[in-house]
């Protein structure tokens, strides 16, 4: 394997691992301030311990999303300095405000919130997680808008050998990033009310602390209903704007290779992208496409055979994954629906509470997927339609790379093994564990 | 003149986080030393507690502030020095999440395994950062078209080893001096005195490093051109024998400032003897990276400049509240009574 190719590789395990994290952060953040908010408001005991609890997760989860997210910042100079050369007139700046107007307000109002129950007064207290929840949540505002220009290039000219920039506001209004960045976050919101649904499961089918998880249960089923159907709705959205934005990522989630009118969607097809068609399709919707991209049935959609083979993502790929997340979606929205409709009785429905401890690492799965549709879905561009990941990379030895690349595989394995395992551990011991004297 | 302002802005960045981290990473480097059992390790760790996160958010605003405002700059620096930053970067992920693990399983091998982690992950940034700079100071073998020719082993020659030595040994004075401040009795009384006992291997160093850089970098040159700028050298030098005149008295705090104000006039004389090299060339002085060949657009270096005035004063004022919301004594006592790590 050449340089460039460790580096795209060392790229997806580094984001990919990332991304296991924060999405819990952004959601849990929001969850453990409410609770918060809840127990300053009625004094009710439980909701301290409910943030306590909740929070304590919180903070294991956090420790490996903040490390991780270091070298991701650092990656864009290591192992992409022609890219990061060509534009960071733009993107650099985006990462900058990101450290400036959000990280830091994060990072330090979370050891406000973690050492400060008895400093602080109650609504100082309660004001701190709030602040890490809206600066986390503005912090992927931030890295979400960096994306999307990567993904739908706007306000910039190319001026002396780069891309400057030119309408600073238009970066950062740009519909692509606003949609990026809500349907991100829903996914992270789901992420994190599953989160709660199942571990709150798994003590109320073992009938301790009866009381506390329901509590716990009933906010988060509403919580995961409100973004289960957010996200579903809102989700039509993206794709929709690909039509227009990246018509050649749109054509590979939907295996779509003639240019047409009237295009059917196929629920049920197989790419075969070496022979530019699908080797199976059926159960097809008329129109379906083309009423999708473009609101009217006799709307044009791209196929992929309008553009050179060089210029189109891996088909395969980008098809499953959009597939699967779009039936996981539906899945939370059934699911969500079933948990908020029972949440007052949930003790009777043991077979339901037994299944959804199993289910929190589908919204994890869920989030990788929409990710890979859109990373794997730009290429072969960095830049879509400016600068190819090809031309992008550093100029750094095969050894190099590869010696970073088993290390990262090694310290994230690690990392993961251990975050994942407190995780669990914490999340069994219950919330008397969490109030006693933390350690 | 945007671009100078923005040389400013990536040197201050700098310093700030070498004071600020720098503690951290000190204590953390020390941590073998100065804790005699458990007790004294989770006083340690939580005396770093509140602030050791806020504090690296510094290092990643001056990777951003170069990337923003220097992109050029920060894409050869990064790509050419690759494996340290690695280095650095591995270290950073095991030290920041050693702090969050250690007391997270009661068993004994767990802890040390976290421990390791957490010396390990603060003396290499230490080493690794000097070194970097060190080099930086003296100039990077790159050619023309921004080309690194050189690899790990070409930065570990005396000046760029000498670099690492002494910051290694400033930020473990700075941290020593930082346990004094938070910690009482036995305790403080050893943080006092590895202070002391290590000020004087760092007092020597320093002054090797200063007649070094004569010889191996441009930097006295630079700043000799423009005597204005002496007053940085002789900053970092006043900061560095009232270190040791405060330490003598117990002034904890105070030696403490002192070591803050040698960390920020020796970066800051380094920062000023480069101007306007970000990363000389030691093949061709015409291949340097300048504030001016690296910079981005003028527009972009004004919204930044706009969103840097509007929100580092913030920081800095919120970060300041943290620092003196938390100033109490760390003790046995308060960290069984309230949440600590």
């Amino acid at each position: 394997m050449d340089a460039l190719t460790l580096s795209r590789l060392q790229f997806a395990v580094a984001t990919y691992f990332h991304f296991l994290f924060v999405p819990l952060t952004l959601g849990l953040s929001m969850l453990v301030a409410l609770m918060e908010t809840q127990y300053v408001r009625s004094g009710d005991e439980d909701y301290q311990r409910m943030a306590k609890f909740w929070g304590k997760l919180f903070l294991i989860n956090f420790a490996v999303g903040v490390v991780t997210g270091l070298t991701l910042e650092f990656q864009f100079g290591t192992n992409w300095s022609r890219y990061s050369a060509y534009v960071g007139d733009i993107f650099g700046s985006l990462l900058a405000i990101e450290a400036t107007a959000a990280f830091f307000l994060e990072s330090t109002f979370i050891a406000v919130w973690h050492f400060g129950w008895n400093k602080l007064s109650k609504k100082a207290h309660v004001t701190a997680i709030w602040l890490v929840a809206i600066a986390s949540n503005l912090s992927a505002f931030w890295i979400l808008v960096a994306n999307a220009w990567m993904q739908h290039p706007t306000g910039f000219v190319l001026r002396n050998g780069r891309a400057e920039l030119a309408d600073f506001f238009a970066v950062i209004t740009q519909r692509f990033a606003i949609l990026e960045f809500i349907h991100t976050l829903g996914g992270a919101y789901l992420t994190a009310g599953f989160f709660v649904l199942g571990i709150s499961a798994w003590h109320l089918i073992r009938k301790q602390e009866t009381a506390f998880f329901k509590k716990s249960f009933r906010l988060a089923a509403a919580w995961t209903l409100i973004f289960a159907l957010f996200e579903i709705a809102q989700g039509h959205m993206n794709a929709e704007i690909l039509g227009t934005a990246q018509p050649t990522k749109l054509a590979a989630m939907e295996a779509h290779w003639e240019t047409g009118r009237n295009v059917p969607m196929h629920l049920l097809a197989w790419p075969d992208a070496a022979n530019e068609r699908n080797t199976v399709q059926s159960l097809s919707v008329p129109s379906g496409l083309s009423l999708l991209a473009t609101y009217s049935t006799g709307g044009e959609v791209k196929g992929l055979k309008d553009y050179p083979a060089s210029e189109r993502p891996p088909v395969l790929p980008v098809f499953l994954s959009f597939r699967a997340m779009v039936g996981l979606g539906v899945l939370f929205l059934a699911l969500g629906l079933w948990a908020f409709l029972k949440r007052h009785r949930i003790e009777d429905q043991p077979r339901f509470l037994k299944v959804l401890p199993w289910l929190i690492p589908l919204p994890y799965l869920a989030n990788e997927l929409g990710w890979t549709i859109a990373e794997l879905g730009r290429q072969p561009w960095i830049v879509y339609g400016l600068m190819k990941t090809s031309d992008a990379a550093s100029p750094l030895a095969t050894a190099q790379v590869g010696t970073s690349l088993v290390a990262f595989f090694l310290v994230y394995a690690l990392l993961g093994a251990v975050d994942f395992y407190l995780l669990f551990t914490f999340a069994r011991k219950g919330p008397d564990a969490a109030t006693a004297a933390a350690k | 003149m945007l671009e100078s302002i923005w040389f400013v802005i990536w040197g201050v960045a700098w310093a700030v986080y070498f004071m600020l981290d720098g503690f951290d990473l000190g204590l953390g480097t020390l941590f073998p030393f100065l804790a005699k059992d458990e007790t004294d390790k989770r006083i340690l760790v939580n005396a770093m507690g509140p602030f050791w996160d806020g504090n690296e958010v510094w290092l990643i605003t001056a990777g951003g502030v170069t990337f923003a405002a220097f992109p050029r700059a920060y894409a050869i620096m990064f790509s050419g020095l690759y494996t340290p930053l690695m280095l650095l970067l591995f270290a950073l992920i095991l030290r920041g999440v050693a702090f969050e693990f250690r007391g997270k399983v009661d068993s004994a091998r767990w802890r040390a395994t976290w421990d390791a982690c957490l010396v390990v992950g603060s003396f290499l940034p230490a080493l690794l950062l000097g070194v970097a700079f060190a080099n930086i100071f003296q100039g990077l073998p790159l050619d023309a078209a921004g080309l690194f020719h050189g690899n790990l082993l070409t930065l570990l020659n005396p000046y760029g080893l000498l670099g690492g030595v002494l910051f290694v040994l400033i930020f473990a004075v700075h941290g020593a001096l930082w346990l004094a401040t938070r910690t009482e009795g036995d305790l403080q009384a050893r943080a006092g005195r590895m202070a002391t006992t290590l000020w004087l291997v760092e007092a020597v160093v320093a002054v090797a490093f200063l007649v070094l850089t004569w010889f191996s970098t441009r930097l006295w040159q630079h700043v000799l051109a423009k005597p204005v700028l002496l007053a940085l050298p002789l900053m970092a030098v006043a900061g560095l024998l009232l270190t040791r005149v405060f330490a003598a008295k117990g002034a904890w705090w105070k030696a403490w400032f002192a070591s803050s104000a040698l960390i920020l006039g020796a970066v800051l004389f380094g920062v000023a003897g480069l101007f306007p090299d970000l990363l000389p060339s030691s093949l061709d002085p015409a291949a340097s990276v300048t504030a001016f060949n690296a910079a981005s657009s003028p527009l972009t270096l004004k919204i930044m400049l706009g969103v840097v005035l509007c929100f580092l004063p913030v920081v800095i004022g919120y970060q300041l509240w943290v620092y003196l919301a938390f100033r109490d004594t760390v003790t046995a006592e308060s960290i069984s009574r309230g949440p600590s790590y």
